[in-house]
């Protein structure tokens, strides 16, 4: 654990990109296995041990501090795993040695619960500040050290000498340890074998087009267009035996879809968007979403929303690895296998008509509010399937924004680097004299009016809840968002897509905020 | 106690302790800006503390000055001054105030545990405690300065090709970490910037060994590669550090124990170095001053009164305007 909390130590304080790189690779090379496999785990969250509860820290700690000085405490820093390492008392020398992360794993394992406090206690006792904020970061999950799972990649490779596109591509058919993967990362075999219908594949992401620049130097003949679908992205992977949907983060989300798997047949993998909707016609994003808030869906879901997915892509077509075939060819694999194979849940996206960018404009903005889109997705003919975000080759182009004027009506506190501001906001619209919550932003400001936005918050407060905080309802702030939907689940009865701010309106009085009547309008 | 007020204004020999605005008698704990301010009439200071503010705020910043030497009581009229040493930075006091049979200490800032460049606290037994409260949260258990400078000896020699800039306060912390890094054995010059070279001049003219000194020039950026360069924390993202080759920002100071907080303010390497009390330290002086009643001022007042209190001490915050825990890091 002390090489490990170096470790993330460094990460933490550390904001260039490459000084991240190279401490990585440096751990990563001279750390034994299996250690150096569960870090590699926990910094991409793929690791998932027995872990602690904050509550459980939070008895430990009253146990030996006082309730009034910790919460003092806490509220100045912000965070509980930094609270609880920083007010620990500090015991050294110290009775034992601090254990490696393999010994902090199985004795966590080998503990039944009733004992893993004082476990607990014994590996806090043993440490300094900073292994405890490591461990402590370790037990509870989510290390969030500003290291995302695509740059410790980067140092796998970095160190290694292998290329990035080849660790992501068996990178989810693997598991921590990752002994396999460092044997071959060190030299000593070859590329791990992945069974290709049993793993989540990295997909390939868009950027967002630059309709000043792309525009004039792309040729529309090259590029094939479809509509941005208003959903969540998904990779199908299936086979005889096996079948699964992964969403973009790799998570496994079959459970929560068992009409789309259970029909699925044939050996492949598909990427696409999940909708609901009967015969294939898209309803909006929040009744998806009542689905998404479900670990499996009870029947009336089911009927009401029946799941499908437009399939927009092939990666797999049987046992073949297509994904370095240019987009025209997989396409027309896709086309030729689904016409083969009957799958009642799958549909293929459409292509559109255009031949110039001002066509496909028009198109654009034509059909946005009928058809539910959110925009149109613009591919290179010729592009590969490569995971990621590649600059080039895929863009999106999402409908212009809208936007309302909404007031401030509470505060919570953010996590991370912003764990000390008060960051994530609801706001509300009017109806008649009452505001009513529309919906919560947490982007969209720079740092410097976050600090501000955070010292209003404070010098407003009305009321506390745990760590959220009520406050005068007198900060205007124009949000900007994609669209806005009717929604039972909202007070005010609507629901925004992607809110975010915009610009804070320091000088608008709340009274000529928004209404509920406005915002219904443009529903 | 009637003799002595929230505002530290001592009634019998018509005084105020670190005043913010001018008065016509100022009995000054140390020279940080704070605690000393220039206009006014009459200061009673240590010596060393009244050289800081010539120095600081010119020959003429008060009217008249009188120095005391610690330990060595004044009396004026019923009325008995005592400076103590506060271990807190060169000169600093705490004032110690006798009348009709009471004690009264005053800290000014203070640490309890050794320095080099500043004389050693003493622990002065008393009726009413007046202490800081900079550090006055749990959380702020400072470790060894030593072990800090190890951290930052081991970073110079892993990235030799980088410069280490410190960001410092310039009196005190400057001249504290300097002699540190003396003490650990770091002989090569060090370069500071001209924000720091009087105060420097005057730590080695009372005999602290700050070794050799350079100014920090930009012209000469490629002498500096490698090496240490000191500077106050307000420099260090402004144009001329950025004019460095490549530097690893560092920062000394005891607000570096949150390292959200160090982040927040892009520093790389923090050095959790400070020049007050922790936690541990304001707790145990308290007790060993023996005092029944404790006044606490600037910084996080309520924890610590809340600890007086559940240790059966008389305990009020004192709310005192203008002391800036930003300021002084
Ligand atoms: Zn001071
Ligand atoms: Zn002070």
């Amino acid at each position: 654990m002390k090489r490990f909390s170096q470790l993330l130590v460094t990460l933490i304080l550390k904001t260039a990109r490459n000084d991240k790189i190279s401490v990585m690779s440096e751990y990563f090379k001279y750390t034994p296995d299996p250690d150096r496999g569960y870090a590699l785990g926990a910094l991409t969250g793929t690791l998932s041990i027995p872990g602690i509860k904050p509550s459980l820290l939070r008895t430990l700690v009253a146990e030996r501090i006082d309730q009034e000085l910790f919460n003092l405490s806490y509220d100045y820093v912000g965070d509980l795993a930094e609270t609880v390492s920083l007010i620990w008392p500090n015991t050294a020398p110290y009775k034992e040695k601090l254990p490696s992360i393999t010994e902090f794993i199985s004795k966590m394992e080998g503990t039944p619960k009733a004992k893993l406090s004082s476990l607990i206690s014994r590996f806090l006792d043993n440490a300094n500040s900073n292994e405890r904020w490591a461990m402590i970061k370790f037990a509870t999950g989510g290390l969030r050290v500003g290291v995302s799972a695509r740059l410790a990649k980067t140092a796998l490779a970095a160190y290694s000498g292998c290329l990035l596109e080849d660790i992501e591509k068996v990178w989810h058919g693997l598991t921590p340890p990752y002994i396999s993967l460092f044997e071959w990362l060190d030299g000593k075999t070859g590329i791990p074998k992945i069974q290709h219908t049993r793993t989540f594949h990295p997909m390939m992401l868009a950027n967002p087009i630059n309709t000043e620049q792309d525009f004039n130097r792309l040729d529309p003949n090259d590029f094939q267009a479809e509509w941005k679908w208003d959903g969540i992205r998904v990779q199908a992977v299936f086979d005889e035996f096996s079948k699964q949907l992964y969403s973009r983060t790799g998570d496994d989300i079959s459970r929560a879809f068992p009409d789309i798997v259970g029909e699925l047949n044939g050996k492949a993998v598909l990427d696409g968007e999940l909708l609901v909707g009967d015969n294939f016609k898209a309803l909006p994003f929040n009744q998806l979403q009542q689905r998404l808030n479900r670990k499996s869906p009870t029947k009336t879901h089911l009927k009401d929303y029946p799941a499908f997915i437009r399939v927009y892509d092939m990666l797999f077509y049987n046992d073949d690895d297509i994904r370095d075939l240019p987009l025209k060819i997989r396409r027309q694999k896709l086309e030729d296998w689904m016409k083969r194979v009957k799958n009642s849940r799958l549909d293929i996206s459409e292509i559109l008509d255009f031949d110039s960018w001002s066509r496909l404009a028009e198109l654009r903005t034509e059909k946005a509010d009928t058809l539910g889109h959110e925009g149109v997705m613009i591919k290179d003919l010729q592009s590969r399937y490569s995971p990621g975000r590649p600059k080039g080759p895929w863009f999106k182009w999402k409908r212009d924004p809208k936007f309302l004027d909404g007031v401030m009506m509470y505060a919570q506190r953010g996590h991370g680097r912003r764990s000390s501001f008060y960051s994530d906001y609801t706001f509300g619209i009017w109806r008649g004299n009452e505001l009513v919550p529309v919906g919560k932003a947490y982007s969209g400001f720079t740092d410097e009016e976050l600090v501000m936005l955070d010292k209003w918050v404070r010098g407003n407060t009305l009321n506390r809840f745990g760590p959220v905080r009520e406050v005068r309802k007198e900060l205007v702030v124009e949000l900007a968002f994609d669209s806005a939907h009717a929604s039972s689940r909202h007070k005010s009865g609507i629901a925004l897509r992607f809110p975010r701010i915009n610009r804070i309106r320091w000088d608008k009085p709340a009274q000529e905020a928004d209404t509920t009547e406005t915002i219904t309008s443009i529903m | 106690m009637q003799w002595i007020n929230h505002e530290l204004y001592i009634a019998p020999i018509d005084a105020y302790i670190d005043p913010i605005k001018p008065v016509d008698k100022a009995i000054i704990t140390h020279g940080h800006a704070d605690h000393a301010r220039p206009g006014h009439q009459k200061v009673l200071a240590s010596r060393q503390t009244i050289d800081i503010m010539k120095i600081r705020y010119g020959e003429k910043s008060a009217t008249s000055f009188q120095s005391m030497e610690f330990g060595k009581p004044l009396r004026i009229n019923d009325v008995t001054i005592t400076l103590h040493p506060a271990g807190h930075i060169l000169g600093s006091a705490q004032i110690s105030i006798e009348h009709r049979g009471q004690r009264v200490v005053v800290t000014g800032d203070y640490k309890t545990i050794p320095d080099n460049s500043a004389q050693a606290f003493e622990i002065i037994k008393c009726d009413l405690f007046v202490t800081e409260a900079t550090f006055g949260l749990p959380i702020f258990q400072h470790p060894s300065p030593p072990n800090e400078i190890n951290n930052l000896l081991k970073s110079i020699s892993e990235q030799p090709n980088r410069t280490h800039l410190i960001g410092v306060y310039s009196l005190g912390k400057a001249q504290r970490v300097i002699s540190l890094l003396r003490e650990a054995g770091y002989d090569h010059p060090i370069f500071i910037h001209g924000a720091l070279e009087k105060l420097c001049d005057y730590y080695s003219s009372e005999g602290i060994n700050l070794g050799l000194l350079r100014k920090a020039l930009v012209q000469d950026k490629e002498t500096m590669k490698g090496a240490v360069v000191m500077a106050p924390p307000s420099a260090l993202r402004d144009r001329w550090s950025r004019r460095l080759m490549d530097p690893i920002i560092c920062q000394a100071s005891g607000w570096m124990t949150i390292k959200q907080r160090a982040k927040r303010s892009g520093v790389e390497l923090p050095l959790i170095i400070s020049d007050h009390a922790d936690w541990n330290e304001l707790t145990s002086t308290i007790d060993s001053t023996e005092a029944d009643t404790i006044w606490v001022t600037h910084g996080r007042e309520d924890a610590l009164v809340h600890w007086c209190k559940l240790n059966g001490k008389n305990a009020e915050p004192l709310r005192l305007q203008g002391r800036d825990e930003e300021l002084e890091i």
